[in-house]
């Protein structure tokens, strides 16, 4: 057990260390320079011009030896300073991140958990019902195949325009202020809701699919066989494929969590929710270097954690990795 | 008779072409191919010109409609169509080549150390979230091809496809045909070439099929953030083009939806074909 | 009758495939006395699991053809699956051949047994629990297993515990379903043995032992019947069949046993040459013809069960003769 665990962590650190490295090479060693594009980018800039210039030369070290850049890389970052946006001049990086990380994880664990939930039953259910599962298959194909935004799009015509039940854009309405009252928290969840269905639905289909093919292949099983054999219901069975079948669903939780977050970032977009996607395509579109190295380490730590949360619950629900001696099951 | 032969000699290859969802998919993805092979020789306009008047619904003119600039939405998109594929055969193609390479040593030398060193690579690579760490590369190209979009997806994508070819590897490596070709001191190309790559052939085409999917989509996503090709038409940027002048709001929902479709429409046909070789190659999932 | 659990009658049971009937198990007829431990032996392929399979438990392509299976009176074949299932683990149960990976993974053992005996209508409280652990006393196994999942038994220990479960409702029948192929031979004769204790000890009633192992037989079984290619061999009192064995196919399996004390410097270890052919749409005739020096014309026509006495059946045309020495392979003798 303990050596799944520090195995996992191991790979999680040494990730986060590469992801870091990556950020911090990319600009320095990619052709053409980025940072002397962006240096002359502020050639005609009043007044910001220096202190852009110096927030540059300083937090990319410009004057110093490589070496020295990378470890005051990692200094600041400890420090929390991620530089200073330049499309948000003066706010700094880490401001911007902090609060656009709230409206992320507001959106995004709802709609993982439950789609995973859901999905997971309608899965089972389409797995052990071969008529139903005629038509229910091509259905959560259909969802899965879709990209997030063009989703996202389909969603905002239907219940957006044609049917003008929720507004499209933002997160709250630009009269309301935000705050813990009534008044804010509907605002909200009614423009929270067509990115939340939008994220629900398309990761439910894949979550379906996964299950219902772990349902028939646990149905093959032997020890399906033997309860069988010796009189079990089926729906004694199903329970048990079931349990087992949620194992890999859990793994798979894993493994996707990098798309998952992919198609937030591009949902995001598409209804201007101020999540780290929006964030993100800000910064790229104002060539905001610092913005858009802030979003990618978040992104990746967001990640590595979910990973890390989604390994210890996994360590709960199998008990053969309690008892077996390998990293992997 | 020969051809009866034939079919009972490539049993597989009889269950392949019969069966219904890869030929239902076959022909969506075959239909799609030619659009984008042969569309724009047929299509009227060019993709950037202003064919007529802007904001025009599906018509007889204009099949998906024009842009609120006037240009032709039909066009953009099968020019960009072609873009697509290319990115998804180039790209899967290194992905699935990458992933073969890596998988297979990692699974030939399981247990030693070239297995856990390329397993923890693979992890890395894993956990990272793919796209994040395209945007940053393709953040700071300051020129972005067709070409180098491919390499740099395909080069991120590889992940799931040597884990898949290292387990089937190592399930191979133990079976007894393997074991014999050993004991025979055949080199170990020949054992890999004849025993194991026979055998793992319908394996890697199915693999390629869900790389050649992930690329189209990781491709598109980038487009739509802006961190497309910098020059010519792709599927993602006219999606972005329509989200960002706000088609939906303004009633173009031809202009935003259509494109989309087409592609949801090619990667649910892919699908098909994939549950379909799926039931042929585990025949416990044959309907009897 | 009632002397009888089972009463198999030109029982027939196919696997349906795209290509055609494979006619696994092509008319057999037999019963199983009450308290009898029945061998079934044969080489792979035979049919004896699709015996098993058959009667306890027909999964897609394993179809019905026809014949009759009576269990204490009742035809099983012709019965409603939804009250079938209730004779299962009470009245028939299996010890499966497949029992090392017979356990979900996720669930203790204790939970898997209350499950399936809830099934059945029976509470799985403290008295019946203590029921269970005097079994597994019996078997040598520590009650503490009953609280861990499968992956923390060993291999012998999950096969003790398979016996266990699939006893625990002391079935009037059991299948013993090459519940030895996978041991060491100590293991094997604790395994072979403990059947015999079940069955001695009253808790179950009769049992087919299925095997390729002759010599396990010989020690536990009372009757054995040999089958080849599907059909019916013979069947007789196990002296009988080792010392006079009456089908061809008998003589050279007993014949083909390594003996303990010989030198095989000397005698060649025989085989039976040749392989069994294959099921798929096969035709009429006796099935062993392709193999059997003694071959007539007369073996295309499918060979009647024949009554050597009320205890040995045998079907062959040629049983009345007196073989010679069968070593079909040609068992020279070295140096001489």
């Amino acid at each position: 057990m303990k050596k799944y665990l520090g195995k996992k962590i191991f790979i999680y650190l040494i990730t986060f260390f590469f992801a870091v490295t990556i950020d911090w090479a990319i600009p320095r060693f990619m052709p053409g320079d980025p940072i002397q594009m962006l240096l002359s980018r502020f050639q005609g800039m009043e007044g910001g011009r220096e202190i852009i210039e110096a927030q540059i030369t300083a937090s990319f070290g410009l004057d110093r030896p490589l070496l020295e850049q990378y470890f005051n890389f990692w200094g600041s970052l400890f420090k929390g300073d991620l530089g200073t946006s330049i499309y948000a001049f003066p706010e700094p990086v880490m401001n911007i991140i902090q609060q656009a990380i709230i409206f992320d994880i507001l959106l995004l664990v709802p709609s993982i958990l439950l789609s995973w939930i859901v999905g997971n039953k309608l899965g089972a259910f389409s797995g052990v019902n071969k008529k139903a599962d005629k038509y229910t298959m091509p259905f959560f194909y259909f969802l899965t195949s879709s990209p997030y935004f063009w989703f996202a799009v389909v969603v905002v015509f239907f219940f957006g325009v044609q049917l003008p039940w929720f507004p499209i854009n933002s997160a709250y309405s630009s009269m309301m202020r935000p705050g813990f009252n009534f008044a804010f928290i509907v605002d909200f969840l009614h423009h929270w809701f067509l990115p939340f269905l939008t994220l629900f639905l398309v990761q439910l289909g894949g979550w379906a699919i996964g299950m219902r093919n772990m349902i028939i292949y646990e149905m093959g099983s032997n020890y399906s066989k033997y309860m069988e054999s010796l009189g079990a219901s089926e729906k004694l069975i199903r329970k048990y494929a079931f349990r087992n079948g949620v194992l890999p669903q859990v793994t798979g939780l894993a493994i996707r969590l990098g798309n998952i977050v992919a198609g937030a970032l591009t949902t995001q977009i598409v209804f201007s929710y101020p999540g780290l996607g929006y964030v993100l395509l800000k910064g790229i579109l104002n060539q905001d270097y610092f913005l858009v190295q802030g979003c990618f380490l978040f992104i990746v730590i967001f990640v590595l954690l979910a990973n890390f949360l989604v390994d210890i619950v996994y360590m709960f629900i199998d008990p053969r990795v309690r008892f077996s001696y390998s990293g992997e099951v | 008779m020969a051809k009866s032969e034939f079919w009972k000699k490539h049993e597989n290859l009889y269950f392949a072409v019969t069966n219904g969802k890869v030929i239902f998919g076959l022909i969506i993805f075959m239909s799609i191919l030619a659009l984008a092979i042969f569309g724009p020789m047929f299509a009227k306009y060019d993709y950037e010109e202003f064919a007529g008047p802007g904001y025009m619904p599906p018509s007889k003119d204009f099949w998906f409609g024009t842009t609120l600039m006037g240009k032709d939405v039909f066009t953009r998109v099968v020019y960009g169509l072609r873009s697509t594929f290319v990115v998804g055969f180039v790209g899967g193609t290194i992905a699935t080549f990458v992933g073969l390479i890596i998988g297979f040593l990692a699974g030939y030398y399981s247990g030693k150390l070239t297995d856990e060193v390329l397993m923890m690579i693979t992890n890395i690579f894993l956990v990272i979230p793919t796209l994040a760490l395209l945007i940053i590369l393709s953040a700071y190209l300051p020129y972005r091809g067709i070409l180098s979009q491919s390499i740099i997806i395909g080069l991120t994508a590889w992940t799931w496809t040597a884990r898949a070819v290292r387990s089937q590897t190592m399930s191979l490596k133990n079976q007894e045909f393997v074991n014999l070709s050993r004991i025979s001191a055949a080199p170990v190309t020949k054992i890999i070439a004849e025993d194991i790559a026979a055998n793992m052939f319908s394996y890697v085409f199915m693999v390629y099929i869900i790389q050649f999917t992930g690329t189209i989509l990781a491709a598109v996503s980038l487009e739509f953030l802006g961190l497309g090709p910098t020059q010519g038409i792709s599927l993602g940027l006219v999606m972005q083009n329509a989200v960002n002048w706000n088609a939906i709001q303004l009633g173009l929902w031809w202009w935003a939806i259509l494109p989309g479709l087409l592609l949801t429409i090619l990667i649910v046909s892919l699908y098909f074909i994939n549950t379909g070789l799926d039931e042929v190659f585990n025949p416990r999932l044959r309907e009897m | 009758m009632s002397e009888n659990v089972l009463e198999i009658k030109d029982l027939k049971a196919y696997y349906k495939i795209l290509k055609g009937d494979v006619k696994a198990l092509d008319g057999v007829t037999f019963n199983v006395k009450r308290g009898e431990i029945l061998g079934i032996a044969g080489e792979s392929g035979c049919g004896k699991s699709t015996l098993a399979s058959a009667l306890i438990l027909r999964k897609k392509p394993l179809q019905y053809v026809s014949g009759e299976a009576k269990l204490l009176g009742t035809d099983i074949m012709k019965l409603p699956e939804k009250q079938f299932k209730k004779m299962r683990l009470k009245n028939i149960s299996i010890i499966p051949q497949y029992a090392l990976d017979a356990f979900s993974p996720t669930k203790k053992i204790r939970i898997f047994i209350s499950d399936l005996v809830r099934e059945h209508g029976i509470r799985p409280n403290r008295k019946f629990f203590k029921k269970v652990e005097e079994r597994l006393d019996m078997i040598n196994l520590d009650p503490s297993a009953l609280d861990r999942y499968s992956i923390e038994l060993s291999g012998g220990m999950k096969q003790r515990m398979i016996m266990i479960i699939s006893t625990i409702l002391d079935p009037d029948f059991i299948i013993a379903d090459e519940i030895t192929s996978a041991l060491d031979v100590s293991s094997q004769r604790f395994v072979a043995n403990m059947l015999v204790k079940l069955r001695d000890e009253g808790i179950t009633g009769s049992a087919i032992f299925i095997t390729h192992d002759l010599s396990i037989l010989y020690q536990i079984a009372e009757r054995i019947m040999i089958m080849y290619a599907g059909h019916f061999a013979e069947i007789g009192p196990t002296d009988e069949i080792v010392s006079n064995p009456r089908h061809p196919y008998t003589k050279a399996l007993i014949g083909s046993l390594p003996q303990v004390g010989i030198q095989y410097k000397e005698n060649r270890l025989s085989g039976i040459k040749g392989t069994p052919p294959h099921l798929l749409n096969i035709g009429e005739g006796c099935r062993f013809r392709f193999r059997c020096p003694y071959k007539t014309s007369k073996c295309e026509e499918t060979p009647q069960m024949e009554r050597i006495t009320d205890n040995h059946f045998v079907s062959c045309w040629h049983w009345k003769e007196n073989f010679s020495d069968i070593n079909t392979s040609g068992g020279e003798k070295d140096g001489e």
